[in-house]
């Protein structure tokens, strides 16, 4: 006999306009019957009042519409950032305010391994924070001389190395001649290493394990903590190659009971051609599972701003920096394109460059006259750097957009400085403009680029503010409450879930975020200091404490 | 794993210029080599059924030694694979994506010491080229693969206009002053350009040995009796004006060293080897689509050697 809970809230924010607000929600089977007064809800047969969350507030489950499971494995290295950051266990390790304290935190690692030939790895590094010197091989040498020592960019694609990864990976040498591997006066690699291809001889060595990297079952469970911690139900991966063994881990841990989180992972357009991917994309769809879903396809077209590698238009790069770089061929992209809409495949497509935005939407635009499909819901990730005009064609074309506006506060004085100049650097991440448009708004973190964190997230959309305290258009800024939906209903509708999660009503899967305060109350500033108990998810409960 | 450091010919190109015809070309027709060729999918690779010994996910054996492989997203890893395997190669051929820059992609593969680079070779389509040039979104792209290539094959001459192929040279030439610049029609080009003359550092003055794919007329072996400035003449070989498409040999220099040198379109190099025994002093140098005579050869010899003795 299946039972009826009906929990009882301090407030439950629905996010359904019809009934926006409610004191019980009852569940039954993982799903809700529906949310309101108890009296109203008593109807549906016998119950067990559930009072645990009687000071709490409930919100729909938030939704992650762009980030990597990667954040989870992540964690098994040092944590080498300027900002503060929380981990799977709850702990919150402290931002390195200096080089030194980096090395030093590098080094009281190392001091930990009994094998004294083991590496150390650490991550989200980012040396803009520490006055324009970047970091050296001579640096991390004073971590260790005799072990490889390895430390990962914030944006995951440059790496510092010191001499010795620099030795085994065979690049201590003179005569090194890659755009990615910058050299001192003395001829030989300063250590910084730009890019997968700079990175992958020494990687490795650093204990970067791309196998690991690729899909471990420890490193999707500590991302599912993390999830619990920040109020996420539901989390898309984006840009997984999805090799059969890592589907049937995902599978089989997703489905597990205990398991707190829905997975959405994309299949990454690599390797394959447009047809082999449309069937690969089919046959996964076919084996998805309630917490699994699978069968999207993510294709990348250009690389990212603070890179250098993203396209854009006229006048291209603030500093005079040249183009950046397709990963995908105009024609390709077209072929993809008609293949998913003919066969009803959706895709979500990284466009970081407007250059890159423009030919995601001619490449739509001849797609659609070939296949008109009425909701394909096809998303544009990043679109970062999209103009009004953009915007425009983008909601006549009916696709989404999902944002990063966390961009602004870890990069925004860099991009305002150097890479796009200021005003396109206020234009950035237009979610104002997105939502005047009529188009669909999602915003996410790319975690672990940013950290998992709607509601950080949805602080950044809301205040603009960078890391050094100004604010970065102000005229895109959006209120708390179109920043709460863009975080909840906006990503379900990207992925098209919006039918069963998003928001607190009757027939929609029993996904919840429990919070200590209603985020409305908190002053706009104060969004991101909102806590998160846990979540329940699917009708089941989970503590962050207890996680 | 320390070899010798493996050839490494790097293909690039635009969507249609004619890479994977030229690829399916050169494992059907690889001079005796035991070729590598890393390409991003299979897509349309049309390997005859008959040469191929065995076919996995990534890679594909093809009888004489020769393998394909897919890389996907892993190119180094990949190149990294191939290199530490037990199989041997003469030449690696790596197939850089339709809108990659080959310049790039062979900077990244030469940070694998395992690799030497031999040529950039970028494909260009005589029809569209121009257009391709002046296209929204892909013109810098293509401009960077022209650029960026030491030996442009100017692909499906048969297809384009005496006109459109006149443009298309006069816009290459801009781009690329110094590059040799080669008309093919279906990429049907002799092994010897795209993969050298021989394998691997091995001296070849027996032009026996050159495939029936090189006309006889445009390939030439000189001996070289005296000692010469091996940079200087591998230079000299790699000149424009020349239109030379490769040249290889083995010479004393005035150190008394021994070098082998090489000239592939507009890229030169003179390493100092160390061969076992006695090795032959030559030169072996091919042209594509005209005649090569011994005397032009001889005349370059004579401008950087000392001693005037030298016969073909």
């Amino acid at each position: 006999m299946t039972e009826t809970t009906i929990f009882r809230a301090r407030q439950i924010i629905t996010m359904n306009p019809s009934n926006p607000e409610a004191t019980h929600v009852a569940v039954r089977d993982g799903r809700i019957l529906g949310a309101g007064p108890l009296e109203k809800l008593a109807g549906w047969g016998d119950y067990t009042l559930d009072e645990r969350f009687a000071d709490k507030v409930l919100t729909p489950g938030l939704v992650e519409g762009h980030s990597h499971i990667m954040e989870g494995t992540f964690w098994r290295y040092v944590y080498c950032g300027y900002f503060d950051r929380a981990d799977p266990d709850g702990e919150t390790w402290g931002g390195l305010k200096t080089m030194s304290a980096v090395i030093e935190r590098l080094k009281a690692a190392a001091d930990k391994l009994k094998d004294p030939d083991a590496p150390v790895a650490g991550w989200a590094l980012d040396p803009i924070y520490y006055g324009g010197r970047r970091m050296t091989r001579e640096d991390l040498d004073q971590v260790s001389a005799t072990r490889p020592i390895g430390v990962l960019h914030a944006s995951g694609h440059i790496m510092n190395v010191n001499s010795k990864a620099l030795e085994m990976g065979g690049l201590l040498r003179e005569g090194v001649n890659h755009d990615g591997v910058p050299l001192g006066a003395d001829g030989l690699p300063t250590g910084e290493l730009k890019g997968p291809d700079a990175m992958a001889p020494v990687g490795a060595h650093t204990g970067f394990d791309r196998d690991i990297l690729a899909g471990d079952e420890s490193g999707i469970r500590q991302f599912a903590r993390l999830c619990v911690r920040t109020g996420v139900t539901t989390a898309a991966d984006l840009a997984s190659l999805l090799p059969e063994d890592a589907v049937e881990m995902m599978l089989r841990v997703t489905g597990e009971p205990g398991f707190p989180a829905r997975i959405v992972s994309l299949r990454r357009l690599i390797g394959l051609t447009p047809k082999e991917m449309i069937a690969r994309a089919q046959e996964l769809g076919r084996r998805s599972t309630d917490r699994l879903r699978i069968g999207m396809i993510k294709v990348v077209l250009d690389g990212s701003i603070q890179g250098f590698s993203a396209r854009i238009r006229w006048p291209g790069y603030y500093n005079g920096a040249p183009n950046g770089l397709w990963y995908v061929a105009p024609e390709q992209l077209q072929e993809m394109y008609d293949l998913a809409l003919a066969n009803g495949v959706q895709i979500h497509t990284h466009t970081n460059g407007d250059e890159a935005t423009a030919l995601a939407l001619d490449t739509m635009e001849r797609a659609l006259a070939r296949h008109p499909s009425p909701d394909h819901r096809f998303t544009l990730q990043h679109c970062q750097l999209a103009d009004a005009a953009q915007f425009r064609r983008i909601a006549k074309l009916g696709l989404c957009v999902n944002l990063f506006p966390n961009h602004h506060f870890y990069w925004g004085d860099q991009h305002f400085q150097t890479t796009l100049g200021p005003e396109r650097a206020e234009r950035m991440n237009a979610c104002a403009t997105a939502i005047e448009s009529g188009v669909p708004l999602a915003i996410h973190s790319d975690a672990p680029v940013t950290p998992l964190g709607p509601l950080f997230t949805a602080w950044c959309a809301v205040n603009r503010l960078t890391a050094s305290g100004r604010v970065q258009g102000a005229h895109e800024r959006i209120s708390v409450a179109d920043a709460l939906k863009a975080i909840t209903l906006g990503a379900a509708y990207t992925l098209k879930l919006d039918g069963e999660i998003g928001s607190i009503e009757a027939g929609k899967r029993a996904d919840f975020a429990v919070l200590l305060s209603d985020p409305r109350d908190a002053a706009p500033e104060a969004l991101k200091d909102v806590e998160v108990w846990g979540t329940v998810q699917g009708g089941r409960i989970f503590a962050a404490a207890e996680i | 794993m320390s070899r010798e450091p493996i050839p490494l010919t790097v293909l690039g190109g635009y969507l249609g210029a004619g890479k994977t015809t030229l690829i399916n070309h050169l494992l059907r027709h690889n001079g005796g080599r035991r070729i590598a060729v890393l390409v991003n999918d299979f897509g349309d690779l049309a390997i005859d059924a008959d040469l191929i010994e065995r076919r996995d996910e990534d890679m594909i054996s093809i009888a004489g030694g020769c393998v394909c492989c897919s890389f996907g997203s892993d190119m180094m890893d990949a190149l990294r694979d191939l290199a530490d395997g037990p199989a041997a190669y003469d030449h690696v051929l790596l197939e850089a994506s339709g809108v990659a820059l080959p310049m790039q992609v062979a900077q990244s593969a030469t940070l694998l010491s395992d690799y030497r680079l031999d040529v950039i070779v970028t494909l260009v389509d005589a029809e569209t080229c121009v257009d391709l040039l002046g296209r929204d979104y892909v013109a810098d792209t293509v401009a960077a693969q022209i650029k960026a290539a030491d030996l442009i094959i100017l692909n499906k001459s048969d297809l384009a206009s005496a006109a459109e192929r006149e443009r298309a040279r006069a816009q290459v030439a801009l781009l690329a002053p110094d590059a040799r610049v080669l008309e093919a029609e279906r990429a049907a080009l002799p092994p010897e350009v795209v993969l050298g003359v021989d394998g691997r550092s091995r001296p070849l003055l027996d032009l026996g040995r050159l495939t029936p794919h090189l006309d006889h007329h445009q390939a030439v072996a000189v001996e070289v009796k005296s000692t010469v400035d091996p940079t200087a003449l591998a230079e000299a070989l790699a000149a424009p004006g020349l239109d030379i498409v490769r040249a290889k040999g083995v010479v004393r220099g005035h150190d008394g060293a021994i070098y082998a040198i090489q000239a592939v379109g507009r890229r030169s190099e003179a390493r100092q080897i160390r061969p076992p025994g006695d090795p032959r002093f030559g030169l072996v140098c091919i042209r594509h689509g005209r005649r090569i005579e011994p005397g032009e050869v001889e005349a370059i010899l004579r401008a950087v050697t000392r001693d005037q003795d030298c016969t073909p």
